[in-house]
């Protein structure tokens, strides 16, 4: 960094201190207000896409469940979506719900992860440690089902790998029970904290029209009162069957996402057993012979937001091309939209807001205008946590949370 | 709207298509010239009021093409606007990215991959390929060889 600058820059990343890749945010300030920022990405470019091409279709949704460890299985089915469009294969009904099922206990426990890392970066350790507590039980309900629990596989063109044991259900009507009543907990414990309140509301606002302009998805769009949600407005699986509700909130900012995202795992939870209850009987899976020669869209509703894939096929048994968007590739720009006229403490925690998801590890340093690190990645957490300690004072003299010995 | 009402606008413009398709109700492809490519984009934002997805910059051979992937919410409708670059050695389209901000870092990314290059990108940089990827080797061209882990053209 030789050019001139006039004024500080602060450089977050390549590793973002909340999230799993290598992203770099280049933020200009002024005083302690940020008035620019850049953002580099694909640090750790795989060529997904040009891989895809050189494998054959049915091994590509192993492939695709890879893109993320969190989202492994939105990207699967957003691409059997697309390329059961190609050949018009209809999946069994016994299929579709298990498909939902695992795409639901998937967003469970991403939520509460983001729930989690949210509550750490503000000085809330507690929630950190309770909300991946909870997080463990879906986990291990995915291996009982799946074998992995994460990169489940499970899903493949014209159905499921693996199907859910009539023997597994009770249990998982009974985690899900549990499930249920903490993050309920956890959600009047946000929702009635003044402290979360005082520290979350009016932080990183994206405004709907921005929302809009940016193209937005998943919580981060309906965090700024866009209702939209694949499962609803493009039914796969069999959302068109269940009875659940897309969650909106009107403000757009780091509050009502993450209201929108603890509202949306009791939702997950009403669908899974809705889903549960109705599990149709018989195969998981019919048989696939050839994918003829055309193009087709599929797209999913990840746990961050709309999950894209475009496939094209020449009557070969490989894709010729194959396209695939996250969410993040879209929800991550509108940083430009959120994060100036921010104050420096409040910037990582609205990067963090919209769950960019990349890859994985974690660094940061701040440079000034001659490259030298001022701020490290721990003193930035300190910086997001000392705000949190000033609201917790003025709002009445509460301890810091450094004397709390849970920091 | 409904899809009806929408694939009946869409058709309303009809002779800026060189193909019009609906093989599903609520799938839609069009075909268009390079010239058309940011007068189209912007019926299909500003007038129709779709949502932008992606575009996927491909290379069938011979030509390019870029489609530009946009979704009608309400009724779960997703328009695809396939655009054809058929100068090979010189392939510009115009950019959108002024228009919709959205589009900014995938037409980085075709750049990056494809080569395409977009005509008044406010930030036209590399995002998806290391600084120290040599000029002029595009990844995703069909006659770009890669051999022994290192990229040759």
């Amino acid at each position: 960094m030789k050019k001139t600058i006039n004024k500080p820059v602060l450089a977050v990343g390549p590793l973002h201190p909340l999230q799993e890749e290598m992203e770099f945010f280049q933020l200009t300030l002024d005083g302690e207000v940020v008035t620019d920022i850049d953002v580099r990405i694909s640090y750790n470019h795989r060529g997904i896409e040009a891989i895809s091409e050189t494998l054959q279709f049915d091994q590509v949704p192993y492939l695709v469940s890879r893109i993320c460890g969190i989202c492994s299985a939105s990207h699967p089915l957003a691409y059997v979506n697309a390329v059961e469009e190609i050949a018009g294969i209809t999946p069994p009904d016994r299929a579709r719900y298990v498909r939902t099922i695992i795409a639901e206990l998937e967003r469970i426990h991403s939520h509460l992860l983001w729930v989690g890392l949210g509550g750490h970066f503000i000085g809330y350790d507690t929630v950190f440690m309770w909300a991946w507590k909870y997080r463990e039980p879906v986990l291990d309900l995915l291996e009982k089902i799946t074998g992995n629990r994460n990169n489940y596989g499970n899903v493949k063109i014209g159905g499921c790998r693996e199907d859910i044991p009539d023997e597994l259900v009770p249990e998982i009507l009974k985690d899900l029970d549990e499930v249920e009543k903490k993050t309920d907990m956890l959600t009047k414990a946000v929702l009635d904290d003044p402290v979360i309140h005082a520290r979350l509301k009016g932080v990183g606002i994206l405004t709907k029209e921005d929302g809009i302009k940016y193209a937005v998805t998943g919580p981060t769009a309906r965090g700024s009162g866009i209702a939209i949600d694949v499962r609803r407005d493009d039914p796969y699986a069999a959302y068109g069957e269940l009875d659940w509700n897309v969650i909106t909130q009107p403000e757009g900012d780091v509050f009502a996402k993450a209201v929108v995202r603890l509202l949306e795992t009791t939702e997950a939870v009403k669908i899974i057993r809705e889903a549960l209850n109705k599990l149709p009987g018989g195969p998981i899976a019919v048989e696939v012979r050839d994918i003829p020669p055309g193009e087709g869209v599929g797209h999913a509703e990840a746990p961050r937001g709309e999950t894209f894939h475009y496939v094209r096929s020449d009557g070969g048994n490989r894709p010729v091309r194959h396209k695939a968007r996250a969410p993040s590739y879209v929800n991550v720009p509108s940083c430009k939209a959120t994060c100036i006229g921010e104050h420096i403490a409040d910037v990582t925690l609205t990067l963090a807001s919209v769950d960019p998801c990349y890859s994985c590890t974690e660094r940061l340093a701040v440079v000034d205008s001659r490259g030298e690190v001022t701020h490290d990645y721990r003193r930035l957490l300190e910086l997001s946590r000392e705000k949190t300690d000033r609201i917790r004072s003025d709002l009445g003299g509460v301890k810091p949370l450094k004397e709390c010995n849970i920091g | 709207m409904n899809c009806e009402e929408l694939f009946d606008k869409i058709s309303g413009i009809e002779d800026r298509f060189t193909a019009l398709e609906r093989p599903l109700p609520n799938r839609i492809y069009m075909t268009c010239e390079a010239e058309n490519v940011y007068e189209l984009n912007r019926f299909l934002f500003e007038d129709l009021g779709l949502r932008f997805v992606i575009a996927s910059g491909c290379d069938p051979g011979g030509y390019f093409e870029v489609i530009y992937h946009y979704a009608y919410d309400p009724e779960g409708c997703l328009v695809n606007l396939r655009v054809l670059v058929r100068n090979r050695e010189n392939p510009v389209l115009d950019s959108i990215a002024p228009l919709l901000p959205a589009a900014s870092w995938i037409e980085r990314e075709i750049n990056d991959l494809l080569g395409i290059d977009f005509r008044n990108h406010p930030d036209m940089r590399r995002l998806i390929l290391a600084d120290d990827w040599p000029e002029g080797v595009y990844p995703l061209r069909k006659d770009t060889k890669v051999a022994g882990g290192g990229v040759e053209k």
